[in-house]
């Protein structure tokens, strides 16, 4: 993974650099800021002495707004989920924490049956403005520490996601998602958090991007071509969007121009940005580190099959994890987690 | 427990209300026989005292949770019944638009949030509400009702125990009508009492007569002064029953003839009527003009809903996301 670690998403500013640790953690401290009625809620967040979260990302913050702000709870998902529904519901704008986004299962029915269809059920009386921050990817911690969740949740109505690849979208999409009216399921990817402070990840990348001081927004539903290309689309999220990125050198060097879109939310979903590149190229791959079958490419290459089919000059061909749990051994995981050589591969494939 | 402060006025209204939760259940069941409403339906005849009684303690702005059973919850808590009605018809006029249907019927505008189906699942809802009551300074109070079958879900346990340890003003309000749809509660739970468990939480827990509706009110009034003075949750227990079977297609036949016929001998208008028959409050001139009122309502109610259009059918499509 070393060969990653000096591709960082081209800066949108020039200026300082921040981490997404540190940008994530900005964004909640100018929305705790504006808004009192922002608070989080998780497990681990603001104990003092403690760690910030699982990732450091809440840390320091409860020594500004106070535990009334930044609750720590008992080891109680479900039970949290549910309760920031609630004050969502009775006017606060809860964002909650769990540590790993494999923990968002034990929530599932707050998540699935209430903040997402109580607007519905409701008649559109009611509106729930939370936040579930979540983290996901493989980190040799085993299956039940690493799993990506996206498509889950894509495919509950009534959500909103988010998924950001480096730490202006991170922070942007972060102030958007709080001040938005609907839930937002926010995925983070354990590799992109930045190596400063206590949890560096082993075989983290040294993301870092210039990130504005001061007040700027991102829209959901806006992707981004990050790389422009006339050969072949890559559509990709999170540390994926960073493989591909490093996909893309090598195909140049051998002829192949990629167009890199970084999707950025995958609810509401840019269709219109992907079908375009698409229509610019012919060719179509989806990278993400969810598994196969049902995952949000299989939407992707449905959604591109219907719109552009005239346009395509190859098959749409996915590179994700295969449909199995995520192993722990360094060299399974490295094969269950979709690599820069099998994106180059299978792009390789697709241009023939 | 103090004595009860119930002026005349309050025990007619409570009277009077008693009778609306039962006479609509009975009219939507009727109507439902006749297939005028689509769905199904689950109703709480026999349940009265517990929703006027709790409902009549509650304050504007106070929230209410309820479940998959929650007509009368919504009655008591003084939705308009020609809402709730075209609710039931599927109406746009519904206090859901038509998108909720009897198990989701609530309005919070009214003080009752569409009632959860999932059983347990209001259970967080209130806490959460009752969280921003105090994290916003406000006076109020979030209250839930769930069944004897919600106890053992561990969502009960979660919020319980959270709601305990942050002080919360919350009160979480166990209907126990003994049956979790045709399990018989004492088979799933060790212990006596739904009550007994908020000793494990650190909260007071009490055991009330759910057909008594003074005394529901009365502990409810309690509890909710405890909560409101920030001294945090409840868990009370109304022992009750429900006459009918658990949903429109059960007979029932896994309770007793016996222990029917001995709890709708415990029938809580009954009850109330005998009581206060004998001391001058209720006179039969009383009760009959009440049930001729109610009787009217219910019949303006039923029109309304059917001379209300229905939602066009591509209004599926709107309010999934606010923005």
């Amino acid at each position: 993974m070393s060969t990653l670690s000096n591709v960082v998403t081209k800066p949108e500013v020039e200026g300082r650099k921040l981490s997404i640790v540190e940008a994530l953690r900005e964004a909640l401290q100018e929305e705790m800021r504006r808004d009192e009625r922002v608070i989080l809620i998780g497990e681990d967040i603001g104990i003092k002495g403690g760690f910030g979260g699982a990732f450091t990302v809440t840390l320091g913050l409860s020594d500004e707004f106070g535990s009334e702000r930044v609750i720590d709870t008992p080891i109680s998902e479900a039970g949290f989920t549910g309760i920031a529904v609630g004050a969502a519901l009775g006017g606060l704008r809860p964002v909650a924490d769990v540590q790993y986004a494999d923990f968002l299962f034990l929530a599932m029915d707050q998540l699935a049956n209430h903040a997402a269809k109580l607007r519905y059920m409701s008649g559109g009386k009611l509106k729930v403005p939370m936040v579930m921050r979540a983290p996901v990817g493989a980190t040799t911690r085993g299956s039940q520490h690493a799993q990506s969740l996206e498509s889950y949740f894509m495919h509950v109505p009534g959500l909103k996601i988010a998924c950001p690849s480096n730490p202006y979208d991170a922070k942007g999409l972060l102030k958007t998602a709080i001040r938005m009216d609907d839930p937002v399921l926010f995925f983070e990817h354990k590799l992109l958090y930045g190596s400063k402070g206590s949890r560096k990840e082993s075989g983290g990348l040294e993301v870092f991007g210039s990130v504005p001081e001061g007040e700027y927004l991102l829209p959901f539903g806006e992707a981004k071509v990050v790389r422009p290309g006339r050969d072949i689309t890559i559509v990709a999220n999170l540390l994926m969007v960073h493989k591909s990125m490093l996909a893309a050198r090598t195909l140049s060097e051998q002829g192949i121009e990629a167009e890199i879109v970084d999707v950025r939310t995958l609810a509401p979903f840019d269709w219109q940005t992907v079908f375009e590149s698409v229509g610019r190229t012919g060719r179509l791959v989806i990278v993400h580190e969810d598994t196969l079958t049902g995952g949000w490419g299989a939407e992707v290459a449905a959604r591109v099959a219907d719109s552009c089919i005239g346009y395509l000059q190859g098959p749409i061909r996915r590179v994700t994890a295969p449909d199995t749990p995520v192993p722990f051994a360094p060299v399974m995981e490295n094969f269950y987690v979709p690599s820069v050589e099998r994106i180059v591969a299978t792009a390789k494939e697709v241009c023939r | 427990m103090t004595p009860s402060l119930l002026t005349k006025e309050r025990k007619l209204g409570i009277y009077r209300k008693m009778l609306l939760c039962r006479m609509f259940e009975d009219r939507v069941n009727s109507l439902f026989l006749q297939g005028r409403m689509p769905g199904t339906i689950h109703q709480a005849q026999g349940q009265e005292a517990c929703a006027v009684g709790v409902c009549e303690a509650l304050r504007d702005g106070d929230m209410l949770t309820s479940t998959h059973r929650p007509h009368e919850h919504a009655v008591a808590r003084g939705i308009p019944v020609r809402f709730l009605m075209a609710e039931l018809f599927a109406k746009i006029t519904g206090c859901c638009h038509g998108k909720g249907g009897s198990m989701h019927m609530g309005d919070a505008d009214f003080g009752m949030l569409p009632a959860i189906a999932i059983v347990g699942g209001g259970i967080p809802l209130a806490a959460g509400y009752a969280l921003s009551f105090k994290y916003l300074k406000k006076p109020n109070i979030a209250v839930c009702f769930f069944g004897d079958g919600a106890v053992n879900e561990g969502i009960f346990h979660e919020t319980v125990n959270m709601a305990a340890i942050w002080d919360l003003p919350v009160l979480f309000i166990c209907e126990n009508n003994k049956y979790g749809a045709s399990t018989l509660i004492d088979s799933v739970m060790k212990v006596k009492t739904v009550s007994a468990r908020a000793s494990a939480y650190g909260i007071p827990g009490s055991t009330i007569d759910g057909n008594d509706v003074v005394s529901v009110y009365e502990a409810t009034l309690e509890a909710g002064e405890r909560a409101r003075s920030g001294q945090g949750p409840t868990l009370l227990e109304l022992e009750t029953y429900r006459f009918a079977g658990h949903s429109r297609s059960d007979p029932g036949h896994y309770r007793p003839k016996e222990e029917v016929a001995e709890w709708k001998a415990k029938d809580p208008i009954t009850r109330f009527e005998t009581r206060y028959l004998s001391d001058g409050l209720l006179t039969n001139e009383i009760i009959e003009s009440y049930r001729a009122s109610v009787e009217q309502e219910l019949n303006d109610a039923v029109e309304f809903a059917e001379a209300s259009p229905s939602p066009l059918p591509e209004e599926c499509l709107a309010d999934v996301y606010v923005e």
